[in-house]
Formats: C-alpha cells, sequence, structure tokens
C-alpha cells in the first residue's frame, strides 16, 4: 500500500528505558497524521524511524509498502521530504539554492529545476523574483520556514514529514501558515506526518490525530472523534485548548 | 640604508631568483600540507578518537626546532638529505598543524541541525562533505592555511642551511662574514614576503566568511587561485636554473664560499659542465653528509677537521701522514681526496702589531715569557677542543694574568685591536689579521695538527666527468695562506662579493 505503515514498532537502546514501545499506525497516501503529545512523548523518533535515520529495534516501518529496512537510505531519504524543528537552511546557499539541493542531486536538468523552484517559492507564497536570490540570514523566521517546506516538496516527495514546523513562530505568523498549509496539502495531497505539541494545531491540520504519551501511541482518531473522546488523558490534554479550538470552528 | 638598496640593487638578478625559490618552497610546502592534512582532518572528524592523538603529534612536530628536524632528516633517504627536498619535507610537517586543526575546527563548528537537514535529504556522505561540509569549513580552513603559509615563509629562511636556497641565503651569508647589511638583504624581503602572504590570505578569509554572495565567493576563489598560479608559474621560471652537472657545495663561512666559488667556476671554466652552487651549508657534519648521499659532488674541507671531527681519529702531527690517513678513510666511503689548495688554516696565535713590534715577538715561546702580565681571549670551540688550548698551554708553559676569557671567535678580533685582551687564537687565514694590524706568532714547537685545505669529491662524480678531476688537479698548491687571507680580507673588509673575488682570484693566477 502506499503511504506510511508502523507494525508494532519498538525503538530503543541496549539497557535503556523504551524510546518507542508496541506503535503501530497507518497513514494513507493523501492524508494527514499529526502526532501530539509532550516533549519526550516519542514523536520526533516515530519521523526519524521513516525516512531511516533510525531502525526499529523491534516491528517494521513501512513506506511505500516497502520495509524501511529494505530501502536503500539515499533513495528513501529522496523520497520522503523532512522539515526539521530548526529549518537548518544551508546558509551558503542563496533560497532558490536550498530548494534545488534534492533536484540537483537528482541530476534534474537545469531549466527543469529553476521551473520548480519557481513553482514552490509561488506555492509558498513568496515571490520568486525577489526572494530566489536571497540569503537565509535575509528572512524573516516564517519565511525560513516556508522555504524549509519548499525544499522538502522539491523533488515531489510522495511521503512528507514535518517536525514541529510552525514551532518556533509568532501566533499569528504561525496561524497564516497553518492556513497555506491546508491549502498547499489540498493541492499536493502528499502522505504527511506532522508533529507538534500544539493540540489547537493538530485540530487544525491533521485528518486524523495520534496522542502519544511516554513512548506508546494511546488515542488515535479524527479530530471529531478526539473532540468528543471521554479518554481521561486526551481531555487533559484538550482542555488546555478547547477554548481556542472552538472560537476557531465557530 | 644606502648599502642596502646598492645591495639590492647590484646582487638585482640573485635577489630575483632567491625571492622566487623562497615563493616555490613556500608554495608547494604549503599546498602539500594541504593535500595532506585537510583530508587527515576530515578523516579525524569522522572518527572522533582518532582527532586528539593526531592534533597531538602534530602538536609535537610543530615543537621540534627546524633544525634539529633538518639533522633528523639527513641520514633519510628519499625525504631527506641536503637540498629543497628535504626542507620542503620539514615545511610541510610543520604546515600539517594550523591546517589539520583549523579543519577540524571548521567542520565539527558546523550546526548540528544542517548536518541533520543534508542527511535527512538524502545526500550520500561525499555530497555532505563536498556540498556543505567544505563549503561551510572553508573560511576556517583558508585561516589554518594563512598560519601555516607565514610559518612556512620564516621557517624556509632556516632551510638554506641545508641549501635549499630563498632569502635565507643572504642571512647566512651576512651571518658567516658579520654583515648586517647582506643579512638585511635577506630578512627584509623574507618579513615582506611574510606580510604580503598574511595580508593576502588574511583578505581571501574575510571574502569566504561573508558568504553573502555566492558569486563573490567565486570571484575571491578565482583571484586568489590565478594570483598563486601566476606566483608559481613566474616563481619556476626563475627558479628552475638548469640542473647543475655538477654539485658545488660550502660550509658557511666567508672563506669556505670563496672557494666555493673557486672551485665552482674552475669546474665551469675548464670542463664547460653546469655546476650548481650549494654554498653556505650548515656546517661540517652537513657538508660530509651531503657529500656522501650525492646531494653535493664536491666541497673543500680541511685535513685536520676531517681526521678528528668526521672520523674521529686522534689529532697527529704531520702533514703527509694525516692527509695519507684521511685519503683512506675516504675513499673506503667512495669519495676521493684531491690534491691539497696549498695553505694550512690552521689556529694562528694573534697579537697586536704594535706589541710585535715593541717587544721582537716572533714565536709563541717568545710570548710565553710575559704571559704571566696578559690578559688572553678565546674562541668557546678552541677552550674544549682536544687540538685547543688545554694542550698549547701545557706545550708551551703558558700562564696568563687571569684564566682566558671566552668570547665569540669573530669579536675577539676586534677585542684584541681594542686592547681589552693582549692574545687570541684566530684563523690563519682570516682576513681581520692584515684589517686590524694583527701579527700571528710561529708556533714553533709544531703543536697544531695540520689544516690543508683539500678538495674532497664523490668518486663516481669523478669517474663519470674524469675532466673534472683534471680541472681541480689544476688547483694543486696554487692558493698561498697570502692569497686567502688577502681574499678573506676583501671580503670581510672590503665586503666585496665572493663570486667576485673568486672569479678575480683565477684571472691573475691563470
Amino acid at each position: 500500500m502506499e503511504g506510511v505503515e508502523f507494525r508494532h514498532v519498538s525503538y530503543g537502546l541496549a539497557g535503556r528505558p523504551a524510546i518507542l514501545d508496541d506503535i503501530s499506525l497507518t497513514v494513507g497516501a493523501a492524508q494527514t497524521l499529526v502526532l501530539v503529545g509532550s516533549s519526550g512523548a516519542g514523536k520526533t523518533t516515530v519521523l526519524k524511524l521513516v525516512n531511516r535515520l533510525l531502525l526499529p529495534a523491534d516491528g517494521e516501518v513501512r513506506v511505500q509498502g516497502r520495509d524501511t529496512r529494505d530501502w536503500d537510505p539515499i533513495r528513501l531519504r529522496r523520497s520522503v521530504g523532512y522539515v526539521i524543528q530548526e529549518v537548518g537552511l544551508f546558509p551558503h546557499l542563496s533560497v532558490a539554492g536550498n530548494i534545488a539541493l534534492v533536484p540537483r542531486l537528482e541530476r534534474w536538468p537545469g531549466d527543469q529545476i529553476d521551473a520548480r523552484v519557481r513553482q514552490l517559492l509561488e506555492l509558498i507564497g513568496l515571490e520568486p523574483d525577489s526572494y530566489a536570490s536571497r540569503w537565509p540570514d535575509e528572512l524573516s523566521g516564517g519565511q525560513r520556514q516556508r522555504v524549509g517546506v519548499a525544499r522538502a516538496l522539491a523533488a515531489d516527495p510522495p511521503v512528507l514529514l514535518m517536525d514541529e514546523p510552525f514551532g518556533a513562530l509568532d501566533p499569528i505568523t504561525r496561524r497564516q501558515l497553518q492556513r497555506e498549509f491546508r491549502r498547499i496539502q489540498a493541492r499536493v495531497e502528499k502522505c504527511v506526518i506532522l508533529v507538534t505539541h500544539d493540540m489547537a494545531e493538530a485540530l487544525a491540520l491533521g485528518d486524523r490525530i495520534g496522542v502519544m504519551e511516554g513512548g506508546r501511541l494511546i488515542w488515535v482518531g479524527t479530530p471529531q472523534q478526539i473532540v468528543e473522546s471521554d479518554d481521561a488523558r486526551v481531555r487533559a490534554l484538550l482542555e488546555s485548548v478547547l477554548p481556542l479550538s472552538r472560537s476557531g470552528s465557530a | 640604508m644606502k648599502a642596502l638598496v646598492g645591495f639590492w640593487v647590484s646582487h638585482g638578478q640573485e635577489l630575483a631568483t632567491l625571492v622566487a625559490e623562497h615563493v616555490l618552497l613556500v608554495v608547494i610546502s604549503t599546498t602539500a600540507a594541504v593535500a595532506i592534512g585537510v583530508p587527515l582532518a576530515i578523516f579525524a572528524t569522522r572518527r572522533p578518537r582518532l582527532a586528539a592523538p593526531l592534533v597531538g603529534v602534530a602538536n609535537i612536530v610543530q615543537t621540534i626546532p627546524s633544525l634539529a628536524m633538518f639533522g633528523f632528516l639527513l641520514p633519510i633517504p628519499l625525504i631527506g638529505g641536503v637540498g629543497a627536498r628535504a626542507a620542503l619535507t620539514v615545511l610541510v610537517l610543520y604546515g600539517l598543524l594550523p591546517i589539520v586543526r583549523s579543519t577540524i575546527v571548521g567542520i565539527t563548528s558546523i550546526d548540528e541541525s544542517i548536518r541533520l537537514a543534508g542527511v535527512a535529504m538524502g545526500m550520500t556522505p561525499g555530497e555532505l562533505l563536498r556540498q556543505i561540509e567544505l563549503p561551510l569549513a572553508l573560511p576556517s580552513i583558508v585561516a589554518g592555511i594563512r598560519v601555516a603559509a607565514v610559518v612556512a615563509v620564516g621557517s624556509a629562511t632556516i632551510a638554506a642551511a641545508i641549501g635549499a636556497g630563498g632569502l635565507g641565503q643572504y642571512i647566512y651569508r651576512g651571518l658567516s662574514m658579520v654583515d648586517s647589511t647582506v643579512i638585511l638583504a635577506g630578512a627584509i624581503p623574507a618579513a615582506l614576503l611574510a606580510l604580503i602572504v598574511d595580508g593576502g590570505l588574511l583578505w581571501l578569509e574575510r571574502r569566504l566568511a561573508a558568504r553573502r554572495r555566492t558569486g563573490s565567493r567565486r570571484a575571491a576563489l578565482a583571484v586568489a587561485a590565478s594570483f598563486a598560479l601566476a606566483v608559481l608559474a613566474g616563481s619556476a621560471v626563475l627558479a628552475l636554473r638548469a640542473p647543475g652537472a655538477i654539485v658545488v657545495g660550502s660550509k658557511n663561512f666567508t672563506e669556505q664560499l670563496i672557494l666555493g666559488e673557486i672551485v665552482a667556476q674552475t669546474i665551469e671554466r675548464e670542463t664547460g659542465l653546469p655546476v650548481e652552487r650549494r654554498l653556505n651549508l650548515g656546517g661540517t657534519l652537513i657538508c660530509d653528509r651531503a657529500l656522501l648521499t650525492g646531494d653535493i659532488d664536491v666541497y673543500v674541507e680541511y685535513t685536520g677537521t676531517a681526521l678528528t671531527a668526521i672520523f674521529h681519529q686522534p689529532a697527529a702531527k704531520d702533514p703527509e701522514a694525516v692527509i695519507g690517513t684521511v685519503r683512506d678513510l675516504y675513499a673506503d666511503s667512495g669519495r676521493t681526496l684531491l690534491a691539497p689548495l696549498g695553505y694550512d688554516n690552521t689556529f694562528a696565535i694573534l697579537v697586536r702589531g704594535a706589541d710585535a713590534r715593541a717587544r721582537g715577538l716572533r714565536t709563541i715561546d717568545d710570548v710565553a715569557k710575559i704571559a704571566p702580565q696578559w690578559r688572553a681571549g678565546f674562541g668557546y670551540e678552541f677552550l674544549e677542543r682536544p687540538d685547543g688550548y688545554p694542550g698549547l698551554a701545557k706545550t708551551y708553559g703558558l700562564m696568563f694574568r687571569s684564566p682566558p676569557q671566552v668570547m665569540d671567535l669573530t669579536l675577539s678580533y676586534r677585542a684584541l685591536a681594542s686592547g681589552q685582551v693582549d692574545l687570541i687564537a684566530g684563523d690563519a687565514t682570516a682576513g681581520l689579521i692584515k684589517g686590524l694590524d694583527l701579527v700571528r706568532l710561529e708556533d714553533n714547537r709544531r703543536y697544531f695538527p695540520p689544516y690543508d685545505a683539500v678538495p674532497i669529491a664523490r668518486a663516481s662524480t669523478l669517474l663519470r666527468y674524469p675532466n673534472v678531476q683534471d680541472a681541480l688537479e689544476g688547483l694543486s698548491g696554487r692558493i698561498s695562506a697570502g692569497d686567502m687571507q688577502e681574499m678573506n680580507h676583501a671580503a670581510d673588509v672590503q665586503h666585496e662579493n665572493p663570486a667576485d673575488i673568486a672569479r678575480r682570484f683565477l684571472d691573475r693566477a691563470r
């Protein structure tokens, strides 16, 4: 099957408490799964297992129907876009250079790369003519995050991993980027796993939401189901954001 | 200052060659240090446990004084010996530390999120290195190269001691002739070179660190690279003289420089063979090694020195017997003692001319009687040598007013002339004897062993070029002690060029 599937996946270092414990989940080809939970719950580890930055200690992770152990790691990572928490734009490359990185590694023809860069800049709402040649340190935090997303989408990977992509932004910019993300996702239809500790963000972006706690996936469901859940731990997470989510849906 | 400019003007061609040699030594050694050091540092960042020991070893290498390093390398084939190759080895070793260290720092200080982004985007380790790590570490690497190159400019001056050429030649020549003009003639361009290298690479480093415009980074790199290439090509053209068929060496004092020129010019005149000069080598041991390994083909040695210092035999008195012994010892190691040049550069016991005339002093016996009222000054070596002061005092029953003063050999001539001491032991052929009106007392009891000046050549060279042997045998007995003293005087007192002095001598003697 397309998308990403975790089958009874555990991960941990020998002699230490497990970081992930028996995780099973499925994300379809055009679906967005948002993982929510406090820091240390194991959310980022889930992402790193998808693009084989880590291999599971137990169970298996399947991407595009194939076990990550059977993937060539380089090929796998070029088919999985990754937006990391700290953005990690390369300071010695321009905005265009950053976005064009994977297409260049894949040896796309030059004019095709240029066209793709323009297309992505337009997609993320940055005017290509004025932004393509800028340098990362000339951008605002929000603009950098957008370029990070564009870079991850550049080679049109079927899977996109996003680790707190809007984490370090002010609330207004964050709202705006979340809206744009929904717009983009509607157009590009990727299998997306997005990690956040913000329940409001999870409710706003997820087709489905997974709640993590202490290395376990304790609850999975649609935003509707989660709002109606009577699980005490889920309710506790919801309490903090409920007013926000209500005003959002009103 | 005027003298200095005059020197540069009259030695323009030579100065250009020496600068070119110097630049070549620096550029080649620094390039090699980069080629070795950067991969080594990259390897160390991949194996963090190796990084500390690696930097430690490089650190230790850095602390070895360069002269000692040349000494270690003398007997080692391929990378050692005498000449530019050994010099390059030393300069490369010195350059490694700053380059390795700065490369390691440059790579390890890259933000972890940037490396993670690269890996997560599916870069292979090679792509990550070439496209991310090296470009980001470049300013730091260039900073290391700058330090290495400036160190190389300094160390390369010392390389003249083993005949590698470069501006150090003037410094050593000046030191051996006690001529500060010649020292400055080499030291000032060397210092300027260091400043230029430092400034140029600092400019490059700043341009690279300002990573704003990839365009200007590329331009800066291109400017630097083409400049370096142009300098390299120019230097190569200037420094690459026709390879000499015969390499003539000499030790590092005035008389040896003149003798080296006499030998070189004699071979050039008589045989027409191209001759390469490696004059001013840093002492007896280096000349001997160089002759043994074939880095030089011929140089002039003194029989007594060969006997005691090179072959560690007890001193002997009879000149013919000493020549025989030394000839056999050289023959055992594939070297041929040619015909003695005709003078004996022994120690000379010297007094002021005025004293000698007033008191009628002719021999050392004459002075022994009045010695208890006199003060003596000797060089450190003379006080220590088995054929030096202790034996002299015993042979002649010498006793001075106070224990002899230790002083620099070259300065002792002036100390005697100005009356600070009354008797010294100098070189019999020293030019200053005439210049300062000093008188040499006769060694009437024949205490000093003979120090006949004689060219030593590699037997294999003479077999290949028999006419070289004929040419040098032609110098047999041609240089008297008076001739040598006069030539030393011309160099030390009148500051004439050793090559000109040698040319005049050969023209006249023809």
